[in-house]
């Protein structure tokens, strides 16, 4: 720090001109600190006390971290955490099984698509998930109208089923859309897709295996954070699992989760998943090779 | 031909996604729309066409409802886009890639953050009996978490890191070589922002802090657990209905506020997407 004043002092006698600049690094330098300071207390601070909280108990003055231990023997953890992750699954593979070949056909054939595709995947989250789900809600209210028997009924009764609401995985690959798809636009800026895809081609492979064994490998960091995002995205999802009355992990927590400890499983929960996503996010981010870190992140 | 046939197969692969999309977006939204716009009469069983719902959507305690989320919305999204501008600044400036790895994924996770376990942590930290509570109670004597400026100081939670998360791009994208042409033609700092680097991204800060504005008026989970319903919001307001808490026959309004909040999510779009192509005109290359 002192070598780089030093520096631009002696520069400054020399030149004016990079003097004003200098002044405006070291500027730029303090306040950086100051917002990055305050922003640093902001969102550690809650997180803190919420750990706080979870291992402390004021009436005894004790401390222990029973609660993170707890939640595996909680009852109906093991239900709702399989219906959860059963859930995240088939929004992941429907979510991707209809974006990749999208992405990858817009990037190669159809560029003038790319706006379309891009504010598509704006509105969900724009959209609210209160209003989102009043439809479905009515949606399946409609096919629940219709003579018990007919297919229509049979379909709306079907989505709905209590062990595997199938509904809820429809309506969560909306939701995820924004961020799935901002993962995958990253991944793919820092593949050169074109080159790829003809190297592939003119040795011969056909579409499937180009895609398989050429472009999928290559997007693989960005395919991973998008899965792991619409993963943490669904354990959290509360508003649209809650108001057509399913049990999954994230509204169990909330009603059934509280009783047993009082009320230090569920932040324990909340804590351990959002640290956990966040640094599995970290490493996958370091997957992509030298190519996509190297390069700033572009993604918008 | 084989131009044809390759335009033809790119078309297979994209328009499934945007049938989807078109079932799964448009299917509900319409029926928020038909029901709306209906009134099924509860003694003849007569279903028919009224504007009732509507009006009454805009009149009394939903309109106090939309306001307060519009004002909401505002103040929390003006906050989180200046501070999210300033962070993300701060983040492209570093030159630590683990740093700026770190804050990225940081930034994903939390702007997904919300609801009930972002509520958990506030009231914690600074709710009735939080840690920090007398803390802040000694800068700000009146202050309660279940308030509005309660809620409108926990939305900048997920809206900062949404805000960084749209606008670093561009901010990546603003070439150093511009700042040093600018400086070599003797423009200092503030004449590089006011003529060069502010028009280049104004665009994608304002397109972020519309994202913000929407996203905070959509929220529901969060409000909802801070405040149990104290602070009317439009979002509650729905949720109210729908779990059976109104008078008989006033089904149907909730489907009537549901469309205003998706008016109001349309005109966000309409104001996002032209900023959206601007800022992409100079900044992708």
């Amino acid at each position: 720090m002192t070598t780089i004043s030093e520096t631009e002092s002696a520069a400054a006698v020399t030149t004016p001109a990079r003097d004003r600049r200098g002044l405006g690094l070291r500027r730029v330098r303090w306040w950086r600190v100051v917002v990055l300071g305050v922003l640093a207390v902001y969102f550690l601070v809650p997180l803190a006390s919420t750990f706080w909280f979870t291992v402390y108990t004021p009436g005894t003055h004790t401390f222990s971290l029973a609660p993170y231990g707890q939640m595996f023997s909680a009852q109906g953890f093991g239900t709702s955490v399989r219906m959860t992750v059963e859930i995240a699954l088939v929004t992941i593979v429907i979510l991707y099984l209809l974006l990749v070949p999208a992405m990858i056909a817009v990037q190669l054939r159809l560029p003038k698509l790319k706006p379309v595709l891009e504010s598509l995947a704006m509105v969900p989250l724009v959209l609210s998930p209160v209003a989102l789900v009043v439809g479905v809600q009515t949606v399946l209210g409609w096919g629940l109208d219709q003579d018990p028997g007919t297919p229509l009924f049979q379909l709306a009764a079907d989505l709905q089923n209590q062990s595997f609401p199938l509904i809820l995985p429809i309506v969560y690959v909306v939701i995820a859309l924004p961020f799935a798809y901002r993962s995958l636009e990253s991944g793919l800026r820092s593949v050169d897709l074109k080159t790829l895809v003809e190297a592939s081609r003119g040795l011969g492979a056909s579409w499937p295996v180009t895609i398989w064994r050429a472009v999928l490998p290559n997007l693989r960091s960005g395919l991973l954070s998008g899965a792991i995002l619409t993963l943490a995205l669904v354990f959290g999802e509360y508003t649209i699992s809650s108001i057509l009355q399913f049990l999954p992990f994230s509204v169990w927590i909330v009603q059934d989760g509280q009783g047993a400890t009082s009320g230090q499983l569920a932040p324990a929960v909340s804590l351990l998943s959002l640290l956990l996503s966040w640094a599995v996010l970290f490493l996958v981010s370091f997957l992509g090779g030298r190519r996509a870190v190297g390069r700033p992140d572009r993604s918008s | 031909m084989t131009r044809l046939l390759k335009k033809l197969g790119a078309w297979g692969a994209v328009l499934p996604l945007l049938g989807y999309c078109a079932i799964a977006l448009g299917f509900p939204v319409w029926a928020i729309l038909w029901e709306g716009l209906h009134q099924t009469n509860p003694t003849t069983q007569q279903t028919t066409v009224t504007f009732a719902n509507l009006t009454a959507s805009w009149h009394g305690i939903y309109l106090t409802g939309l306001l307060t989320s519009l004002r909401l919305s505002l103040l929390s999204s003006v906050i989180s886009a200046v501070v999210g501008l300033f962070a993300a600044y701060a983040i492209s400036q570093s030159r630590g890639r683990y740093f700026k790895q770190a804050v990225l994924t940081a930034s994903g996770v939390l702007a997904n953050f919300g609801g009930i376990p972002l509520a958990f942590c506030f009231i914690a930290t600074i709710g009735t009996g939080g840690v920090f509570l007398s803390w802040i109670q000694d800068v700000w004597p009146s202050f309660s978490l279940e308030t509005f400026s309660g809620v409108a100081l926990v939305y900048p939670y997920f809206l900062v890191p949404l805000m960084v998360l749209t606008t670093l791009p561009a901010l990546d994208g603003l070439r150093e070589q511009w700042k040093e042409a600018s400086a070599n033609l003797g423009g200092t700092s503030r004449q590089y922002w006011r003529h060069v680097g502010g028009p280049l991204l104004l665009p994608a800060a304002l397109g972020g802090f519309v994202l913000c504005f929407g996203s905070a008026f959509a929220a529901y989970a969060t409000a909802k657990a801070l405040t149990s319903g104290t602070v009317p919001l439009v979002t509650t307001q729905i949720a109210n209905i729908l779990s059976g808490n109104v008078i008989a026959g006033e089904d149907n309004l909730g489907m009537a506020l549901a469309f205003n909040t998706i008016i109001i999510c349309g005109l966000m779009m309409a104001v996002y997407l032209p900023l959206r192509k601007r800022s992409a005109k100079w900044l992708e290359s």
